[in-house]
C-alpha cells in the first residue's frame, strides 16, 4: 500500500492519527524557553563561563550515555573510555598541529574525536549485544578499564599520568580565539551541544528512535516483526560514543588539557549519576542533571570535598528508593496526575 | 620466583575472603552490591583504630572487625537493601554506589585521605624460609587463616544443613520457596557473614595492603574480577579465581608493571563474553 | 489438496537435554490453509511453533518456507518472507502506544526502519495502514494509549494486529483467545474468522470450541510426535484422539 496504488485521500482518522504523532516531534515552549536560557547565560552569568562550558559538555557525555541506557536501554559503566579517547584524539590533533589549521582546527579536532571514539565504540559494540544487565555493566568497566590502562602506560604519546600538554587549538572557524574568560569556550561548546542535541533529537522521534524503545521493551517482539536487533543496537552504540567522543575533544580543546582523569572510573560513573539525577530516556535528563550536578559539586565542594561526597551518595540511595526516573520522571508523573484529574471521570 | 608465587597466594587468598560474600549475595539474590567493598573498609578501619588508640591487640581485633561488619551487613540489609532485592540491576548499581559515596566521605571525614599503616605484632613481622624461598611471616599467617577460612565454608556449604539450604536457595530461588525453605532469612544471615567475611578479610589486608577512603572503588572491579572469572554457583571457583588473580596481579606487577592491569581487564572482558557463567562454574548459564 | 506447500517442516527434532520435545515431525501447511495445531498440555507445541518461526533452532531436520530452505534464518529473516506470529502471552512493546506499534512494524516490513531523521508520523501511507488495521481489529479508539496500560483483551487484539501489520503469507496464532475474559473473546474469535483468506494459519488452541469453529484440517501432538492429522471430523470420531487427548470429555462438532 503506497501513495502511488491508494489515490484516495487519507481518512479523518488517519490524518487526526498523524497529526498526534508529528505532534510528539514538535518543538514545546519548555524546551525553546530552557535553549534561551541556556544561551543567555552567556550574557547574564559571565563570570561563570567556564564552569558553564564545563556543564555543557558534561551534559553531552550524559546525553550520550541517555542515548545508550535511556532509549536502547543498554546499561554502561564505561563511556568515560569514549570520552578519554576523544579528549586524547582531538588533543594530540590540536598538539601536533602547533596551535595552527589545518590540523589544530576545532571542528576538525572534534571530527578526528568523534572518529576515533566512534570506531572503538563500533569495535566493542560487539561486546554488549548479548548478555545481562550485570555482563554488559561489566564489560563496558572492562573496556573503559583496559582503556584507562593504556593511557597511563602509553606515556611517549598521551604524557602518562602527567597529562597531555600543550593542547594549543586553533581559533574557531579561524576567527575566535579562545580566551582567557571562556567566552569562545562556552559559545563552542554550547554551540556544538546544540547541534548534536538537535539531530539526537531527530534520531530519537524518528522509526530508528522509535525501534530502539521497542527493542529495549521486547527483543523477542522486535525480532519477530522483521527488526534487525543487532544492528540497531551496534548504530546506537556507536552513535552515542561518538558523541561522548565530541564531548571529550570538547573538554580537551577548552581545557587546553587533557588528563588520564578524563577516562577514569569516576568520569563513567558521575555521567551516570548525572543522566540519573535528570531522568533517562527524555534527552533533556542528562542536560538537567548535569547542571545539578556540577551547581551541587560547586556549592558543596566549596565547604568541603567530603560534604559534597557524601551528599551524592544519599541523594543516589534515596533517588533510586523514591524517586525513580529522576526529575523529569517527577514531572513526568505530576503532569499526568494533573492531567487525569482534568478528564471528565 | 617462589616468594612472589607465595607472596600472589597469600594476595589471592585475602581477595577470597574479601569477595566470597559478594558471590554469595550476587548468586542467591541475583543482588549486585558494588558497596561490598565498604563493608572490608569497615572492617580495616575498625581494625586501624582499634590497635593505634585503644592498643587493642591484633589477634583480637580480627574477630571485633568481622563482628562489627556482620552487625553492620545485617542492620543495612534488614534497613535498606531489602527494598531493591526486585529492583532492576541499574537501580541496584546506583544504589550501592551511593552508599559506596557516603562510606568514602565518612571515612575520608573521620580519618582523613592518607593512607593508613598499622603496625604489626613483632611475631608477625620477619621472614621466613619455607621450601627455599623466603617469605614474610605475615603473609604466612594469611595463607594460614585463609585457608582455614575457606575450608570452613566449603565445609559449612557441603555438610550442614544451613548450606544445604542456602545452595539450594542459590539454585533456585523460587522452588527452594516452595519447599519451605526461608529464602529471605537465609539471606539475611549470609549477607551478614558475607559483610563479616569482608571485614576480617579489611582487618587481615591492612598488614598488606594500605588503606585510604578509595579503598572500596579501587576493590571494586577486583571483587567483579573474581565473581565474573569464578562464577557465582560454587565456592571453590571464586577461590580458585581469586588465587589465579592474585598470583597474575603480583607477578605482573613484578616483571611486566606496563601491562600487568591492561592484561588482568583483558581476560575478564573475555570470560564475560565466552563464558558468561564464569570460568570455574558448571552447567550453562542461567 | 493441490494448493502449493508455503511452509514445511522436514523430520524435525527439538532435543532438551535428554528430553526429546519435537520427535521427527513432518508437517506440511498449503497455501490459504485454516489449521489447527492440538495436543495436551507438555506435547510440544510452543517448542514446535518457536522452532517454525526462528526463537530456537532444531536439532535436526529443515524447516521450508516458500519453497526455500530457511532452516538456518533468524526470526527476523523469515518474518521479511513472509511468516509472522503471535506469543502465547502477549510479547509488546509496554512503552508504546499501539499506532505506533504498528506504523513501526510496517516500516521494517518496508524496510525503512532505518530511517533516523524523519519523524514517526511523516509517512501518511504507514499511518492511514496503521489507522485502518486498528478500526479492522476494532481496536481504533485506543490508538494512542500506551500499550501498558492497555486491558488484557485489546492487547491480545494487539498481537494479532502486529502480526496482520506485516502481511504474511504464513500466520501462526498461539493461543490468541488464552487468559481472555469471556466478554473480550467474541471480539477475538471474530476477527480471527475475519482473516483474509490469502494468509495461510496454524492455530494453536486447548479450546476446542475455536478449533472446530474455524479449522479445516487438524494435527494432534503428542509427546513431541505428530500422532494423527485429519478434518475436523475425522480428528473428533477418532478413539485414538478420545483416548490420549480429550479423555472422558465429550466433543460436539
Amino acid at each position: 500500500m503506497t501513495d502511488q496504488t491508494h489515490s484516495t485521500k487519507p481518512s479523518p482518522e488517519a490524518v487526526a492519527a498523524r497529526a498526534v504523532l508529528l505532534g510528539r516531534a514538535r518543538w514545546g515552549l519548555p524546551e525553546i524557553a530552557f535553549w534561551a536560557i541556556a544561551f543567555g547565560a552567556f550574557f547574564f552569568m559571565p563570570t561563570k563561563l567556564s564552569l558553564l562550558s564545563e556543564i555543557a559538555i558534561l551534559g553531552l557525555l550524559a546525553l550520550s550515555i541517555d542515548l545508550v541506557l535511556g532509549y536502547a536501554g543498554i546499561v554502561t559503566l564505561g563511556q568515560g573510555a569514549f570520552f578519554g579517547i576523544g579528549a586524547y584524539a582531538a588533543g594530540l590533533a590540536a598538539k601536533y598541529g602547533a596551535g595552527a589549521a589545518p590540523w589544530s582546527d576545532p571542528l576538525l579536532g572534534l571530527l578526528i574525536a568523534g572518529a576515533a571514539a566512534g570506531l572503538i565504540g563500533l569495535l566493542t559494540s560487539f561486546l554488549v549485544l548479548r548478555g545481562s544487565d550485570l555482563t554488559r555493566l561489566m564489560v563496558t568497566l572492562g573496556v573503559a578499564l583496559i582503556v584507562d590502562e593504556l593511557v597511563n602506560q602509553m606515556k611517549w604519546l598521551t604524557g602518562g599520568s602527567d597529562g597531555l600538554q600543550g593542547v594549543l587549538p586553533a581559533p574557531v572557524l579561524g576567527v575566535w580565539d579562545f580566551d582567557l574568560y571562556g567566552k569562545t569556550a562556552y559559545l563552542y561548546a554550547l554551540g556544538v551541544l546544540f547541534v548534536l542535541f538537535v539531530i539526537a533529537r531527530a534520531i530519537v522521534k524518528s522509526p530508528f528512535g522509535l525501534s530502539l524503545q521497542a527493542i529495549k521493551g521486547n527483543p523477542l517482539r522486535a525480532r519477530a516483526i522483521g527488526m534487525p536487533v543487532n544492528g540497531r543496537l551496534v548504530a546506537i552504540y556507536t552513535l552515542a560514543s561518538v558523541y561522548a567522543g565530541i564531548a571529550g575533544g570538547l573538554a580537551a580543546q577548552t581545557t587546553q588539557f587533557a588528563s588520564p582523569d578524563y577516562v577514569a572510573f569516576h568520569r563513567s560513573a558521575d555521567a551516570l549519576l548525572m543522566l540519573v539525577f535528570g531522568g533517562a530516556g527524555h534527552l533533556y535528563g542528562g542536560l538537567i542533571g548535569s547542571i545539578i550536578f556540577r551547581a551541587m559539586q560547586d556549592y558543596l565542594g566549596n565547604i568541603t570535598p567530603q560534604y559534597w561526597q557524601f551528599w551524592l551518595g544519599l541523594t543516589l540511595v534515596a533517588l533510586v528508593l523514591f524517586v525513580r526516573g529522576g526529575i523529569l520522571g517527577l514531572f513526568a508523573k505530576m503532569r499526568d496526575r494533573v492531567l487525569r484529574k482534568g478528564e471528565p471521570a | 620466583m617462589l616468594t612472589i608465587l607465595l607472596d600472589g597466594i597469600a594476595y589471592g587468598m585475602l581477595l577470597f575472603i574479601l569477595a566470597v560474600g559478594l558471590c554469595v549475595t550476587l548468586g542467591l539474590m541475583n543482588f549486585i552490591n558494588l558497596a561490598h567493598g565498604a563493608f572490608a573498609m569497615a572492617g580495616g578501619y575498625l581494625t586501624i583504630t582499634l590497635m593505634q588508640q585503644s592498643g587493642v591487640p591484633f589477634l583480637a581485633c580480627l574477630p571485633a572487625a568481622f563482628l562489627f561488619s556482620a552487625a553492620l551487613g545485617l542492620l543495612l540489609e534488614r534497613t535498606l537493601y531489602r527494598h531493591l532485592y526486585d529492583k532492576t540491576h541499574l537501580d541496584q548499581v546506583l544504589f550501592s554506589i551511593g552508599l559506596v559515596f557516603m562510606a568514602m566521605a565518612m571515612v575520608d571525614y573521620a580519618y582523613g585521605a592518607n593512607q593508613q599503616i598499622v603496625n604489626l605484632p613483632d611475631y608477625l613481622t620477619g621472614r621466613v624460609s619455607f621450601l627455599g624461598a623466603s617469605i614474610g611471616v605475615y603473609r604466612l599467617f594469611v595463607i594460614v587463616i585463609c585457608g582455614l577460612l575457606a575450608a570452613g565454608l566449603q565445609i559449612v556449604l557441603t555438610c550442614t544443613r544451613f548450606g544445604s539450604r542456602l545452595r539450594a536457595a542459590v539454585d533456585d530461588g523460587r522452588v527452594a520457596r516452595g519447599m519451605g525453605i526461608d529464602v529471605t532469612r537465609i539471606f539475611a544471615v549470609t549477607f551478614a557473614v558475607g559483610s563479616g567475611l569482608a571485614g576480617l578479610g579489611g582487618a587481615l589486608g591492612t598488614g598488606i595492603i594500605s588503606f585510604d577512603p578509595t579503598f572500596p572503588l579501587k576493590y571494586m572491579i577486583y571483587f567483579l574480577i573474581v565473581i565474573s572469572v569464578g562464577g557465582t554457583t560454587t565456592i571453590t571457583g571464586p577461590f580458585l579465581a581469586a588465587i589465579l588473580l592474585g598470583v597474575a596481579d603480583v607477578l605482573g606487577k613484578y616483571y611486566v608493571p606496563a601491562v600487568g592491569g591492561f592484561i588482568i581487564y583483558t581476560i575478564m572482558v573475555l570470560v564475560l563474553i565466552l563464558r558468561p557463567q564464569g570460568l570455574f562454574s558448571r552447567g550453562p548459564a542461567r | 489438496m493441490s494448493a502449493p506447500i508455503v511452509l514445511e517442516s522436514r523430520q524435525l527434532v527439538k532435543r532438551f537435554g535428554g528430553i526429546l520435545a519435537t520427535d521427527h515431525v513432518d508437517f506440511r501447511l498449503p497455501e490459504g490453509a485454516r489449521h489447527a495445531l492440538i495436543g495436551p498440555n507438555g506435547a510440544g507445541k510452543t517448542t514446535f511453533v518457536n522452532q517454525l518461526s526462528g526463537v530456537l533452532k532444531p536439532t535436526s531436520g529443515e524447516i521450508w518456507l516458500g519453497g526455500v530452505d530457511v532452516t538456518d534464518w533468524s526470526a527476523r529473516r523469515r518474518a521479511h518472507a513472509g511468516l509472522a506470529r503471535t506469543f502465547q502471552i502477549n510479547q509488546l512493546f509496554a512503552d508504546l502506544t499501539p499506532i505506533e506499534t504498528l506504523v513501526l512494524t510496517i516500516a521494517e516490513r518496508e524496510n525503512a526502519g532505518w530511517a533516523c531523521m524523519r519523524a514517526v508520523g511523516a509517512r501518511t501511507d504507514f499511518v492511514t495502514e496503521a489507522v485502518q488495521l486498528l478500526e479492522q481489529l476494532g481496536i481504533g479508539e485506543i490508538a494512542h494509549t500506551r500499550v501498558g496500560q492497555l486491558a488484557y483483551g485489546k492487547q491480545r487484539l494487539l498481537e494479532i494486529a502486529v502480526a496482520l501489520a506485516q502481511k504474511p503469507k504464513v500466520l501462526l496464532l498461539d493461543e490468541p483467545a488464552a487468559g481472555v475474559p469471556e466478554h473480550e473473546r467474541e471480539q477475538i474469535l471474530d476477527v480471527v474468522a475475519a482473516l483474509p483468506s490469502s494468509v495461510a494459519l496454524i492455530l494453536i488452541e486447548h479450546d476446542m470450541h475455536l478449533v472446530f469453529r474455524f479449522a479445516k484440517s487438524i494435527s494432534v501432538l503428542v509427546n513431541g510426535g505428530l500422532f494423527v492429522e485429519g478434518t475436523p471430523e475425522e480428528i473428533a470420531n477418532d478413539p485414538r484422539v478420545r483416548q490420549v487427548y480429550l479423555g472422558e470429555e465429550a466433543v460436539h462438532v
